[in-house]
């Protein structure tokens, strides 16, 4: 990363006699997960801000099997194992807002400026802020299959493919959320970051295979569908959880995040060195 | 290094069509207090912020304790404290962990950083509060906690933007002595402020700049002199006797007196001292009795509406202040 440049050696007497760590781990990657620590604790004080991956996705099976699910699939009993790998997908993509939204607070707050003045990469706090979120993520896969199993949700592949699963929606999460940081640097507002998430995120997550097959959708809708990448991380996870064809799907949503990654990461890194 | 930890050469910054910098150019020496004078919008807080390399000017040079602020910023960064209008801190955590968090990001070893925080807690009086997250502090004790967030890794030098803005008289003075104290151990202060008497009050040098353009710099005492003579002003003992000192006053120096506080105190720059006994003379020749009559040298608030031809954008007395 070209912030690397920056990180200079030299060490203020300032802080030699208050004791500086010396350690081989580089500093960018040090004060960055000094930043997602901060995240992290940050959630103490504010739990409200686990709601978006504990209660709405359970609200969201509830939903979709209860309400939905009879008139989708046959019962409800055959629709919860559709469900279940979508929901998780679809609320790994709408929790990645809350990256943005933290980091737009940050700089409306005048705390971005803090970090800014002071000797740290100039990467670091957004590498920070996207690590931060992945106990969120974290809580919200353990939350979606505990759940999906009290109803009956069984996984038919291995523990280990399983683990595979959950590995790529993290990964696909911590790529995807480089589109939030983006419109977190760029929006004026925190509210407006919320707003232009949403815009971008509703097709993404509805416009999918989240909730029914694609063969039952019009051809027109049917051509998005398919090249949606939540359609194949979706797709992928199905495959990982219940059985079905995985490699092509996996290649797709790897391919996917790799793109999001080298797009959005050099995008926002650009829009940060910009905003005054 | 040279003498002075600040200097700014012919600093210019635009925003879209705005110029917000115009050439701005300053020099703090090393231990000093510069207060930055000037109103809303005059470029005092983007100085501050290409000082502190959170932008980069478009012209000019600046160089802080001798490095370049555009070439070596993070050689800036580590010498400098920053406190801006607003308190930057974490709202969601404690007031501890605000501080802890400096201190790792500016590599301070765990125990290291977890002292220094406890230290500057104490020195700002929120030792009681360390645990508490910083959403539940009142405006003056957030402000507290900013300054002790900018104050971490010792800086050499530090830029307050503003920062007694929306404080109450008790926590302005606090951050009044708190800054002396700095300065008494060799910190160079960066001040911008709209309040004339904190400026008199704190900095040894001042520059007054606006629309982007440094339009005085010098001691309070030499503004005050540069500016011109004196101000006489004069109050009624019978305020219903207000207009007539004003008539009075205007004939004989030729300018229509000011009106201060709640309207009754006269006050005229002048430049001729012989103007009190002049007044004097024609006030008792009127039979009008005045509860005051003084020559007295300008304020800097005065200092400032001459230099300008407007007023700060909320004044220098305390009673504007508190309704702003």
């Amino acid at each position: 990363m070209t912030a690397t440049t920056e990180i200079d050696t030299t060490t203020p007497e300032s802080i030699v006699d208050t004791g500086r760590r010396n350690t081989a781990v580089p500093s960018m990657i040090r004060h960055s997960l000094t930043l997602a620590w901060r995240t992290i604790i940050r959630i103490r004080y504010n739990p409200e801000q686990l709601i978006d991956v504990t209660l709405q996705p359970i609200i969201f099976i509830l939903l979709f099997v209860f309400v939905f699910g009879g008139a989708i699939s046959s019962n409800w009993h055959d629709y919860l194992p559709f469900l279940l790998p979508g929901i998780m997908a679809q609320t790994v993509v709408f929790a990645t807002m809350n990256t943005g939204v933290n980091l737009n607070t940050d700089i409306t707050k005048g705390v971005f400026d803090r970090f800014r003045s002071l000797p740290i990469a100039r990467s670091a706090p957004l590498i920070g802020a996207v690590l931060g979120d992945v106990v969120r993520y974290i809580v919200t896969m353990v939350v979606i299959l505990a759940f999906g199993m009290a109803l009956g949700f069984r996984i038919h592949t291995s523990p280990f493919a399983a683990a595979a699963a959950c590995l790529l929606v993290l990964l696909f999460a911590l790529s995807f959320c480089w589109v939030t940081v983006f419109i977190g640097l760029l929006a004026r507002t925190p509210g407006s970051v919320q707003g232009l998430g949403i815009l971008f995120m509703f097709p993404l997550t509805f416009g999918s295979n989240v909730f029914s097959q694609t063969s039952t959708m019009p051809g027109w809708l049917q051509a998005w569908v398919k090249v949606n990448p939540i359609t194949q991380l979706v797709d992928s996870v199905r495959g990982l959880l219940i059985g079905g064809p995985v490699a092509a799907p996996v290649w797709h949503t790897v391919a996917w995040a790799a793109g999001f990654v080298l797009v959005f990461a050099s995008l926002a890194i650009r829009a940060y060195r910009r905003r005054a | 290094m040279s003498q002075y930890a600040i200097h700014a050469e012919g600093l210019i910054k635009r925003f879209g069509k705005t110029t917000a910098l115009d050439g701005v150019s300053l020099s703090v020496p090393t231990g000093s207090v510069l207060g930055l004078l000037g109103p809303n919008g005059a470029g005092k807080t983007t100085t501050v912020r290409a000082l502190a390399t959170l932008i980069q000017p478009d012209g000019g040079q600046a160089y802080v304790g001798g490095y370049d602020v555009v070439r070596e910023p993070q050689k800036v960064r580590a010498l400098i404290g920053l406190t801006g209008q607003y308190a930057a801190v974490d709202e969601e955590m404690t007031g501890q962990e605000n501080l802890l968090l400096i201190g790792r990001l500016l590599d301070m070893s765990r125990p290291a950083a977890r002292h220094r925080a406890r230290e500057l807690l104490e020195r700002f009086e929120l030792t009681d509060a360390a645990g508490r997250a910083v959403k539940t502090y009142s405006g003056g004790m957030r402000r507290r906690l900013d300054l002790a967030a900018s104050l971490v890794g010792r800086p050499r030098v530090l830029y307050l933007d503003e920062p007694t803005t929306g404080l109450d008289p008790h926590n302005q003075g606090e951050v009044w002595s708190m800054v002396r104290g700095l300065v008494a151990d060799g910190v160079t202060v960066l001040l911008t402020t709209q309040y004339m008497d904190e400026a008199d009050r704190l900095a040894s040098e001042i520059v007054v700049i606006d629309h982007g353009r440094v339009i005085a710099d010098g001691t309070p005492d030499e503004l005050k002199t540069a500016v011109g003579g004196q101000i006489l002003e004069a109050r009624a003992a019978d305020t219903t006797q207000t207009e007539q000192v004003a008539a009075i006053m205007s004939g004989l120096v030729g300018a229509t007196p000011a009106r201060e506080g709640d309207g009754t105190l006269l006050t005229v720059p002048v430049s001729d001292p012989a103007m009190l006994p002049a007044l004097v003379r024609r006030l008792d020749e009127a039979h009008i009795v005045t509860s005051e009559l003084a020559l007295r040298r300008p304020s800097l608030g005065e200092v400032f509406l001459a230099l300008t031809g407007h007023g700060t954008d909320d004044g220098g007395n305390d009673k504007e202040r508190s309704a702003a």
